[in-house]
């Protein structure tokens, strides 16, 4: 028998059964104190097994990885702000840079176009739900799997020998030479986006779906009996009150292009000018041995989402005040 | 978006018939479109299951097409391969040894702070939780290398601990904003006459809060096990470079991706192992998926 299956059983019922004791523990000892106390302590014992989480694994990380970006690739050296002046200096970085604005652009105008064009017209037939399902199936598979897959739809061979490549062998049925998706730039960043695209449409077509199904019908038929045709239904009625959906699947979007990492490392390795700012941090840390500008590329990438973070926050705030 | 126009006004010169005739027109256009679509979405995952049945020679002259022929050959050489040389049924149960306490652990933290951040007063809570929704999108690059640091330190680096504890610090603000969402939205009059009954936090918390909150549960978990299953990165940087033998599939898959080179049927093979799995939890429980996803991101 694998002696790991015993420490994976020790934490699969240790660690539950560890936390119903503590909190057990944590109300026993509350009732020792005034009750007066007890309200002002108690959350606070609650949530430490969380907080503790959250401070080693996310809060504390990312303050040392500030610290790191500064200092050189030993972690010994103050060195200013050299690794940054790396950053946006060569010409490997920004390339990177530059394809994730394009990842950004694309990706979230395919995703999230892609999923309101399905959700809009799958709300009209019956089989609705199996049209989703089939949508939304490339989320359950992991992107690694999916760039897998789609190496097998980009396949390229030399023209005139035969194409094993889906895209190539149709293009060759119709008489057009086949085309090496995966190398020509900037062709292949669209392909690998065209992959992230097969992945997310659905996910941003279950939210906008579930959306579309909150309007009230009466509202848009109202509309039609007036003689709106569908399309300003459309665009009158249905995508006005779609917007702030629509918002929320956006920055999703655009976090998820920005951190794009597994399609571009299982494709391309970011050869080919196909590479992005996560892949290219992977390669500094492990391939180059530069912690140090490997933390200032995370620092970048983390400065790219304190918008949407700080939108997000809002967006929370305003929703907390309506409850 | 000409197949949505469906007239439902009579236009005042058209006549009945005609009207008729347009409105299956449409239909037909509407139908059409969502059949393409729906080829299309299938078409690459239909195109390598079939590949990953044929023979090596085939694969790698012919496209997955031919095999429609009623000639075309088929074999499961491939999948016996990978899973006996490649060490496929090793990476498998160790995706399973990684994904199972890592969907656990965090949903168990998250709940007991979800209910004191849902249903208990305090000072700074509100702003706490709004730390918590800032962190739902700190992305992992920014935490990578000190906590790499820190595993290798306390000599984690390479082991199932490290990962466990990884994903559960990552999965947590996801899973403390669901559930709290969903705690905060039962029916405050259940706490209070339980608190007039004389039932403390805890017991408020197992017989009531937890209980009434299995929906969000049963959504979270499904989606933790996908993130944790479908994870490359976090594997890749805790566990590649110190123990080869605790890789799980998606790693192997990825290596074996930047490796075959020529032997392309073999990697088909692999990767629908590693995509078996999802796909029986995708399918068994969809209603839940969906309901997670919608629950965590309409809301938030």
């Amino acid at each position: 028998m694998d002696p790991r299956l015993g420490t994976a059983l020790v934490v699969v019922v240790g660690v539950p059964l560890a936390l119903i004791g503590y909190i057990l523990g944590v109300e026993q000892l509350l009732r020792a104190l005034p009750g007066r106390l007890q309200p002002r302590v108690r959350p606070w014992l609650w949530l430490l097994p969380a907080l503790a989480f959250l401070v080693v694994f996310l809060i504390y990380p990312t303050l040392y990885t500030l610290v790191l970006s500064f200092e050189d690739k030993f972690a010994r050296h103050f060195v200013g702000l050299a690794n940054y002046q790396y950053f946006f200096s060569t010409g490997d970085t920004i390339g990177a840079l530059r394809n994730n604005i394009v990842w950004l652009v694309l990706l979230t105008v395919l995703a999230v176009g892609g999923g309101l064009l399905v959700a809009v017209l799958v709300d009209r037939v019956r089989y609705e739900s199996v049209a989703k399902s089939i949508i939304f199936l490339p989320l359950a598979i992991s992107f690694v799997g999916a760039a897998v897959i789609w190496q097998f739809m980009f396949a390229y061979r030399p023209p005139g020998t035969f194409q094993t490549g889906t895209l190539n062998g149709l293009l060759g049925s119709v008489g057009v030479a086949p085309v090496p998706w995966l190398i020509d730039a900037p062709l292949n960043t669209v392909a690998l986006i065209v992959v992230a695209a097969w992945i997310w449409t659905g996910f941003c077509m279950v939210i906008l779906s579930a959306a579309l199904k909150g309007i009230s019908a009466e509202l848009l038929e109202a509309a039609r009996v007036d003689g709106a045709t569908e399309l300003q239904v459309f665009r009158r009625i249905t995508l006005p009150l779609l917007m702030p959906t629509i918002a929320v699947v956006a920055t999703t979007m655009v976090i998820t292009s920005l951190k794009a990492f597994d399609i571009v490392y299982v494709m391309t390795n970011g050869a080919f000018d196909t590479e992005v700012i996560a892949n290219r941090m992977y390669k500094e840390l492990f391939s180059f041995g530069q912690p140090g500008r490997a933390s200032a590329i995370a620092i970048v990438l983390l400065a790219l989402i304190v918008p949407v973070m700080l939108l997000n926050v809002r967006r929370f705030r305003d929703q907390e005040a309506i409850r | 978006m000409s197949a949505l126009r469906r007239p439902s006004m009579p236009h005042p010169l058209s006549g009945r018939a005609n009207r008729f005739s347009r409105l299956r027109l449409d239909r037909l256009a509407l139908h059409g479109a969502i059949l393409l679509i729906l080829i299309v979405w299938l078409l690459p995952t239909l195109g390598m299951l079939v590949n990953s049945f044929r023979p090596a020679a085939d694969v790698s002259h012919t496209g997955w097409w031919t095999a429609l022929s009623p000639t075309a050959q088929f074999t499961t050489e491939n999948y016996q391969h990978v899973l006996t040389r490649n060490g496929l049924g090793q990476a498998f149960v160790n995706s399973l040894f990684i994904t199972i306490p890592s969907t656990i652990i965090p949903i168990t933290v998250a709940a007991f702070a979800a209910y004191a951040f849902a249903w208990m007063r305090f000072p700074g809570r509100d702003l706490l939780f709004v730390v918590v929704v800032g962190l739902l999108v700190v992305p992992l690059q920014t935490t990578l290398i000190p906590i790499l640091r820190l595993f290798k330190d306390a000599g984690l680096a390479g082991s199932f601990l490290a990962v466990w504890l990884a994903h559960t610090g990552y999965g947590l603000p996801f899973a403390i904003f669901l559930l709290r969402n969903y705690m905060g939205g039962l029916p405050r009059e259940v706490f209070e006459s339980a608190a007039i009954d004389g039932a403390g936090p805890a017991t408020a918390f197992f017989r009531l809060a937890l209980p009434m909150s299995i929906p969000a549960v049963a959504a979270l978990v499904i989606f933790q096990f996908l993130f944790v299953w479908n994870d490359l990165l976090v594997a890749l940087v805790y566990l590649g470079a110190a123990n080869a033998a605790n890789l799980p599939l998606t790693v192997l898959v990825a290596n074996l991706a930047n490796s075959l080179g020529g032997e392309w049927q073999f990697l088909m093979a692999a990767a629908f192992v590693s995509m078996a799995l999802p796909l029986v939890v995708f399918f068994a429980l969809q209603r839940y998926f969906v309901r997670g996803i919608t629950g965590g991101a309409v809301k938030g």
